[in-house]
């Protein structure tokens, strides 16, 4: 199903990140970075993924971006690989300036470490991987763009992505607590409960902007009688775009104090809010790059909280959304850790008309939000757009006219392209039609 | 003993400090050393408070902690006017608050906590709030000797740090990482001293961020401050830094090593006011001391522990990766664990070491659902390299009796506690729990708990437990 564009005229981008990084780049400080950066990155992996690939183009039809600009070659998955990794592999490290920002730019914002090609080449390539070794590249080259940039120096000073101060959090928790009170008696939002079951966590801009959604699990937490806690120190946050800018250091860094909040609260399980590109973080790039094979807390996604939450009866579904809905597989949790059936359980025990998107589950396309992508900011707003256009005919297609999201960046990122390509759509995370959808116990409301 | 093993409350225990302590503190808890010896090791059973009928009596009671001696319970509890007090062995203060938190007991069973009151915070110890009121007011922390109370604090859109009632005079643009010397006359934090526009990486990365101690910042800038630890004289003060995007160092009195890392963890300090610090080398993780590494390599190291002679050190280590245990100056435990382990404690003679670990028997199947999978997620203890044979749903941090012959802690099963004695489980199930405490002599248990809705202080020969 076609959709129609704004059309806008088309600038060169400037990123003051890529812009002065490049800048103080020397021809021998590229060689020698590259080539330490390699070294240390191992290559066994690396050498494989570029030796086993036979040119084939088979990933092409997987990637959004090369879906959306017609075919273009430039934007197949193999020729962001050939743009960039192979640039780099050919020359020796020996490789410009000017080249090393093109590079950049490919890696930040013409990919989002979706992973869908890897289903589509014959050899199971990741070209995520790839990709994220050429952002790691760049990191070290100091070229980075600004938004993501300022975003990993936030996780870094602050240990959250939002530069929120450590009162800013406890307020935020504390105005939650007050404003539903007023519906549920005695709701409490707990912090420091140690030995709690579980601690949840929740990425820095829910109370940056959205704190409603840290109340609406308050309220769904109180309704189930979960015994839960926040911590109120470091290590609430559970995103990670260090992950993402190639500064492995800091993303390690942030998941520790991720992993030590739980440890120290001594509970038996995480439940992270409805991200995913933090729950790849926590779940199989963070972790590991401290030594955990696995989260030594066991983490679960929102999704599957919802549905124990639901086939437990711990909550019980009185008022089920009408409005015609669909719902975006979020790359990180579905491909990531295959979380679509219980999704479609969720939804269709809350929802009155679900309409599937097609391709979904597993095969669903990328946001283009995610990978740090929307994280570049301002700059590259317009180049993600155009390079969607195939999520937007996905979504009008359905006919729905809500787009259940469960992850902050495809919420994001979903609603521009509603906005962009006019579609008369907006978004929901699960829980925003949850928390109306479940009952609340007479004994449990607060008097009006 | 009479607490009931089927109350059908749910009481939830909370450390008995409130906010747990870091997993990796540098200076340990001093309660001093006759704290144990003051205590009250004759009387057999005291019932304390009747926790259930405080909750007829308030619209609310938050989670209840207790005093170090077992004689003090206290919860923060809302009146019927939607005002909060504090409530210890039932009787409420007489000042009502609009929020408390952070509330804990100091060392010596002095009620602590954040209070507000005509939108000021403030710290209220034992009823009596501190004079100085802030805009905000956060992580209440106890000296490790228990004689002073140290907050962050914003005032004026300044942060800052309020130790004892006394503010520092400089406030900054943030302050985070507080720490309090071991007498805790003194406290240091990272800062930034500078506030930057929204996405001026370029400024940020030529560092805005030092060390203060006592609010007087060091002259030099880093790119961050993490982790802070005083030297036990209290006159040094060391810090994990990063100087660049991409080197890490360690600075004591804002003098940094001469080596720089591809990462660092949280410095702390020898008996002997040397530093040590786990580094990134090319080949993994070690600890330096002073610059120098002694250690490894090894796979991960956190930061250490040490003997309270001081003569014996001893880490958290990955020995390979996904595999957890415990190195003793140098040498890890054969038996490794495959989720984590937690830090090291030693004996009191320095001779013994414990320390919690959890394991799975299937480690990669991290289970989808609050349904646990056989096997998996079990903790324990680890005495000397050698696992307690017993499991349980979770562990608390062991205790040693003071000759070091026996290791206690508590152990939570089926969403119960007991006291878990040299790999045994208790006789005895509560409804909560606090950290068993050893007597003097360390033929008897300190056991502090809520049974059928009220907390008793029980002292328990260790045969009994
Ligand atoms: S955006 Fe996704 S499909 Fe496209 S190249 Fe990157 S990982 Fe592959
Ligand atoms: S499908 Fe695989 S082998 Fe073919 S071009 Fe793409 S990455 Fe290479």
């Amino acid at each position: 199903m076609a959709v129609a564009a704004e059309k806008k005229e088309v600038k060169k981008i400037i990123d003051l990140g890529l812009e002065e990084g490049a800048k103080k780049l020397t021809p021998e400080k590229i060689e020698i970075t590259i080539n330490n950066a390699l070294a240390a990155m191992g290559g066994a992996r690396l050498d494989a993924y570029v030796s086993t690939c036979i040119h084939c183009g088979l990933c092409s039809e997987a990637c959004h971006f090369y879906l959306s600009h017609d075919g273009d070659p430039h934007f197949s998955p193999v020729g962001k690989v050939k743009q960039t990794m192979w640039e780099i592999l050919k020359n020796k490290g020996r490789v410009s300036p000017d080249s090393v920002k093109k590079i950049a730019e490919i890696a930040y914002t013409e990919c989002n470490l979706c992973r869908r090609c890897s289903m589509y080449c014959p050899f199971g390539i990741d070209i995520a991987y790839i990709i994220s070794s050429v952002r790691r590249i760049c990191h070290l080259l100091g070229v980075t763009p600004q938004y993501l940039q300022d975003t990993a120096h936030s996780h870094a000073a602050t240990m959250n992505q939002m530069w929120l101060k450590q009162d800013e959090w406890i307020d935020t928790l504390f105005w939650q607590e007050d404003d539903y009170r007023r519906e549920i008696k005695n709701l409490t939002i707990p912090l420091d409960k140690e030995g709690a079951d579980i601690m949840y966590s929740v990425i820095g801009p829910e109370p940056k902007f959205l704190a409603m959604l840290i109340g609406n699990a308050a309220k769904i937490m109180n309704v189930a009688g979960i015994d839960w806690t926040f911590p109120s120190f470091d290590g609430w946050d559970n995103s990670d775009m260090a992950m993402f800018s190639g500064d492995q250091e800091i993303m390690g860094r942030v998941k520790r104090a991720h992993f030590e909040a739980a440890m120290r609260l001594k509970v038996k399980r995480i439940v992270m809010g409805e991200c995913g590109h933090a729950f790849r973080s926590v779940y199989d790039v963070g972790n590991r790059w401290f030594g955990w094979k696995m989260p030594p807390v066991p983490v679960i996604h929102a999704i599957q909280f919802y549905y124990e939450l639901i086939k437990e009866g711990r909550i019980k579904i009185v008022k089920k959304f009408k409005e015609p809905v669909t719902l975006h597989d979020p790359c990180n949790v579905m491909r990531g850790r295959g979380l679509g059936d219980m999704a479609r359980y969720v939804v269709n025990a809350i929802c009155e008309d679900f309409r599937d998107m097609s391709p979904n589950k597993e095969h669903n396309y990328c946001c283009a939000a995610g990978g740090g992508v929307i994280n570049c900011g301002p700059p590259w707003k317009l180049k993600r757009m155009e390079g969607n256009r195939v999520k937007a005919e996905q979504m009008k297609a359905t006919g729905a006219r809500v787009v259940i999201t469960p992850c902050h960046n495809c919420h994001s990122g979903i609603e521009d392209i509603i906005g962009y390509y006019k579609l008369g759509m907006h978004t929901k995370f699960i829980s925003d039609i949850l928390v109306d959808a479940i009952e609340v116990p007479e004994s449990m409301k607060a008097k009006k | 003993m009479e607490a009931t093993q089927k109350s059908e409350e749910k009481v939830q225990p909370i450390s008995k400090q409130g906010i747990p302590s870091p997993l990796h503190t540098a200076t340990p808890l001093d309660r001093g050393k006759d704290a144990e010896s003051r205590m009250d090791w004759d009387t057999k059973e005291k019932m304390i408070a009747n926790t259930d009928e405080w909750k007829s009596r308030y619209a609310e009671v938050r989670p209840f902690n207790v005093s170090e001696d077992g004689e003090k319970i206290g919860a923060v509890v809302q009146n019927d006017d939607e005002t909060f007090t504090v409530c210890i062995n039932g009787n409420p203060w007489e000042e009502t608050y609009e929020k408390i938190w952070s509330f804990k007991f100091t060392n010596e069973g002095k009620a602590a906590c954040l209070v507000l009151k005509d939108n000021a915070w403030t710290v209220a110890l034992d009823g009596i709030p501190w004079n100085e009121k802030f805009d905000y007011a956060w992580n209440l922390q106890i000296a490790p000797n228990g004689r002073s109370i140290g907050i962050n604090i914003k005032k004026d859109d300044q942060y800052g740090v309020c130790l004892g009632d006394k503010p520092w005079v400089q406030g900054f643009a943030d302050v985070r990482n507080l720490f309090i010397s071991s007498d805790g006359t003194k406290a240091a934090a990272s800062v930034a001293v500078k506030r930057l526009a929204e996405a001026d990486i370029f400024n940020f990365q030529k560092g805005v961020w030092t060390v203060a101690v006592n609010g007087v910042p060091w002259d030099k800038n880093f790119v961050n401050v993490w982790g802070l630890a005083f030297s036990p004289d209290g006159r040094h003060v060391a810090a994990e830094t990063r100087i660049n995007l991409y080197d890490y160092a360690v600075v004591v009195d804002g003098n940094m090593w001469p080596q720089t890392y591809k990462c660092v963890c949280e410095p702390c300090f020898t008996a002997k006011n040397n530093v040590i610090a786990p580094v990134k080398i090319a080949k993994g993780w070690t600890l330096a001391l002073d610059g120098k590494p002694i250690w490894g390599p090894f796979i991960q190291v956190w930061p250490p522990k040490f003997s309270s002679d001081g003569q014996k050190i001893a880490a958290v280590v990955a020995s390979e990766f996904g595999r957890w245990t415990i190195a003793v100056d140098g040498s890890a435990w054969k038996q490794t664990f495959s989720d984590t382990v937690l830090d090291p404690v030693f004996s009191p003679d320095g001779k013994r070491v414990a320390a919690i670990a959890k394991e799975s028997k299937d480690p990669m199947n991290m289970g989808s659902s609050l349904h646990s999978i056989e096997g998996n997620d079990r903790w324990t203890i680890v005495v000397d390299g050698i696992p307690w044979n017993q499991d349980f749903d979770m562990i608390w941090d062991p205790v040693f009796s003071p000759d070091g012959s026996t290791v206690a802690a508590k152990a939570e099963i089926n969403g119960k506690y007991c006291v878990a004695v040299n790999g045994k489980a208790g006789k005895k199930m509560f409804d909560a729990l606090w950290s068993p405490v050893f007597s003097p002599r360390g033929d008897k248990i300190l056991v502090r708990c809520i049974g059928g809705g009220k907390y008793y202080r029980y002292v328990v020969p260790l045969d009994e437990i």
